[in-house]
């Protein structure tokens, strides 16, 4: 067959039309760097297992090198990637090798491609009301480190990320770098999403369990009402009408702002709302068809009390799909925060991303995005390595 | 609430979908079969209805037939926040306008937005899933190794940088937000379509057309996706309420369209206040947009129940 097999033919039609679309949209350059990303991407698929962790302790290595070098000093560095990569090599299994080796050659190429998008974009960091000439808009841009293209712009952000690991300065903001914006913004943003992320899984699974329990009850029927509200209203609208009852009405909360632990209360249940009605329903469904499984009717039969049937056998099953949902969910539960925090006035990433983009603040840009990159795909690995615990038939082929 | 099982007592009366008897001589198709059951899932039924209602309630031109007396554009300064009365029945904004008028404009934009951008969204990963599923190997895996990548990224910030992109050549108006949201949306069209075409693409009537001579575009389009319909048709209803969440959001953070519902209501989130309380401006808007969406989940969630039985317990 050799070039004429379908699926050849077929990876190069793929590949031909993202070229071709991409030297239409921007360059031929741009175009190739693009094509050559998405193969190296798409290439960790057939990586044998035996190589895969070689693979996935070459990015380890080089990524570790990177981040250590300015946190802790070349000498540091070096320990700290020779112990990781050598506990890697000996413990972590060829799935998350092969997921290390997907998920960094991702990062770079989600870099290059917001860049693209970015400079797509109409207007440009120095574009303002005032007329500059020309002169001094160049010298601008070599001082904020803005090339005129792309390509160059990545060249010299990636260059800068691996010789001092700055994310350069911020255009918008004067005299300050990525760095110092987004790290103070960041824990912010991580608190409100996980205090957000164990609402919705604690809610979602108590009302999707109950309601699983005794389907078509009365308490069956009040949960999943409770669950078709959440799903269908925007979440900034619970938010205003938790603001009216809780913070003006009731006066038991804060309105809004940052700084104690109440303030974080109401932001995250706004947040955690629809993804709590998703989890109850797919907890709901899960309950109910583990529930006729074989081997709970073996334990009731071997005379466990209901509790210990439930807890012990029919739990686990139950939240499977759960399990499965939590890494959309986190990713949607970071990425709602930008409209939560600016209903509740809360000095989190979500600014930065709005305002950035809106401001075409590039290198900000940038640094949202790697860092929410970077946690939505840690937290699809964490939620496989849970699935794979929960699930043996998984855990075989990991 | 997925599952809308008729109570026993109910069944009792003589409903002819109750009497069905399946039987050798007259088989019937998928589609009868989902639609008789479609047809005994009451509040699937009332949502369709009301989608309906929605759809046919917000294009109307009242205007033009005299039945409200200004559009949505036109300001009356002087009559600014007034509260819901007998010829402003759902009250006016800070300009003066009829916001009545508003809410339907608004509702139109933002019914329009969720068709459009779920079909966009529909086409691309019917297609982009079909051809993953249907070739499978290589050419699979890389498929979907892309739609990880972009699946990776969070949806609202590709959104965002979307909408930037034409925030100059096309402020307010409703075609970036297609553009956008559709974009966004098709991963999970595509990871849905690829799965059946996957299972299908070995069955007997496959290898039947094979043996015909038909070749893989005219099994694709001819022979594999029309058995993927159902599932895809349950999914788009779905991704409608979705999109008119996410063009709300957009709303909120300043970068949707002119008008619709979402706009509507984060303007009246943006006046709760505990001084004056202006809340026909959140409620009427809020009142819509849920209705609409409640029908939308309750219709989709019994279409997915009349197509796939296993999840009717």
């Amino acid at each position: 067959m050799g070039l004429l097999n379908p699926r050849i033919l077929g990876l190069l039609v793929l590949a031909a039309v993202i070229f071709v679309a991409m030297t239409l949209w921007v360059g031929p350059l741009e175009g190739l760097v693009l094509v050559v990303g998405l193969v190296l991407i798409g290439a960790t698929a057939y990586i044998p297992n035996r190589w895969i962790r070689v693979a996935g302790c070459i990015y380890l290595t080089l990524v570790l090198l990177v981040l250590g070098r300015h946190t802790l000093g070349p000498a540091g560095a070096v320990i700290l990637t020779a112990a990781v990569v050598a506990l890697a090599w000996l413990f972590l299994p060829p799935r998350v090798h092969r997921r290390v080796a997907f998920m960094i050659p991702s990062l770079v190429l989600l870099i290059f491609f917001t860049t693209i998008l970015m400079y797509e974009a109409p207007g440009s960091p120095f574009a303002s009301e005032k007329v500059a000439d020309e002169e001094a808009i160049e010298q601008q841009m070599k001082k904020f480190r803005v090339a005129k293209t792309p390509l160059g712009f990545f060249g010299w952000f990636m260059q800068g990320i691996i010789e001092d690991g700055s994310m350069g300065l911020s255009v918008k903001v004067q005299g300050r770098t990525v760095n110092e914006l987004l790290l103070p913004a960041l824990p912010v943003s991580m608190s409100l999403g996980l205090l957000a992320l164990v609402f919705a899984v604690t809610i979602g699974l108590g009302l999707g369990i109950r309601a699983g329990l005794k389907p078509n009850s009365a308490a069956d029927y009040t949960s999943m009402g409770l669950a078709i509200v959440g799903i269908s209203l925007p979440n900034f609208v619970i938010g205003a009408g938790f603001l009216i009852l809780f913070a003006l009405n009731l006066g038991w909360l804060p309105v809004a702002g940052w700084g104690s632990y109440g303030n974080l209360i109401l932001p995250a249940l706004t947040l955690a709302l629809p993804y709590a009605a998703y989890i109850a329903r797919l907890a709901r469904t899960g309950t109910i068809e583990v529930m006729q499984q074989d081997f709970v009717r073996t334990a009731r039969a071997k005379g466990l009390s209901e509790r210990e049937v439930i807890l012990k056998h029919a739990l686990k099953g139950a939240i499977l799909p759960v399990v499965t949902f939590l890494g959309p969910a986190a990713a949607g539960i970071l990425t709602g925060s930008f409209v939560v925090e600016t209903l509740f006035g809360i000095p989190g990433m979500g600014q930065w991303v709005v305002n950035s983009a809106i401001n075409r603040d590039y290198s900000v840009v940038l640094g949202t995005a790697i860092i929410y990159f970077t946690i939505v795909t840690f937290f699809n690995l964490l939620v496989d390595l849970a699935y794979a615990w929960l699930d043996p038939r998984v855990r075989e082929d990991l | 609430m997925t599952d809308h099982r008729t109570p026993p007592h109910e069944s009792l009366t003589p409903d002819p979908a109750d009497t069905f008897i399946p039987s050798a001589e007259k088989g019937t198709s998928l589609g009868a079969d989902a639609w008789r059951r479609l047809k005994k899932n009451k509040l699937a039924i009332v949502g369709a209805v009301f989608v309906v209602i929605m759809v046919l309630g917000c294009n109307i031109e009242y205007v033009t037939f005299g039945l409200i007396e200004t559009d949505a554009q036109t300001t009356n300064l002087p009559n600014a926040h007034q509260p819901p009365s007998w010829d402003e029945p759902f009250g006016t904004d800070n300009l003066g306008r009829s916001y009545l008028a508003r809410v339907l404009e608004g509702g139109r934009v933002s019914l329009m937005v969720g068709l459009i951008a779920t079909i966009v969204s529909v086409i691309i990963g019917t297609f982009y899933g079909a051809i993953a599923g249907y070739y499978g190997g290589k050419l699979d895996e890389i498929m979907m190794r892309i739609v990880d990548f972009l699946y990776g990224i969070p949806y609202m910030f590709l959104v965002i940088l979307v909408m930037i992109m034409f925030s100059d050549t096309a402020r307010g108006s409703a075609a970036p937000v297609f553009l956008a949201l559709g974009v966004v949306q098709w991963l999970m069209t595509a990871r849905i379509v690829r799965g059946q075409v996957l299972t299908l693409r070995h069955q007997e009537f496959v290898q039947a057309a094979r043996v015909m001579g038909a070749g893989d575009l005219r099994i694709i389009f001819r022979h594999i996706l029309p058995n993927t319909l159902g599932v895809v048709i349950v999914y788009a209803t779905l991704t409608v309420p979705a999109v008119i969440i996410l063009e709300s959001f957009l709303s909120f953070l300043g970068l949707g369209v002119e008008l619709s519902w979402g706009l509507l209501v984060s303007e009246g989130v943006g006046v709760v206040n505990p001084i004056h309380s202006y809340w026909w401006l959140l409620f009427f808007p809020s009142l819509f947009l849920a209705i609409t969406l409640f029908s939308l989940n309750f219709f989709g969630d019994g279409l997915r129940d009349a197509f796939d039985p296993r999840t009717r317990k």
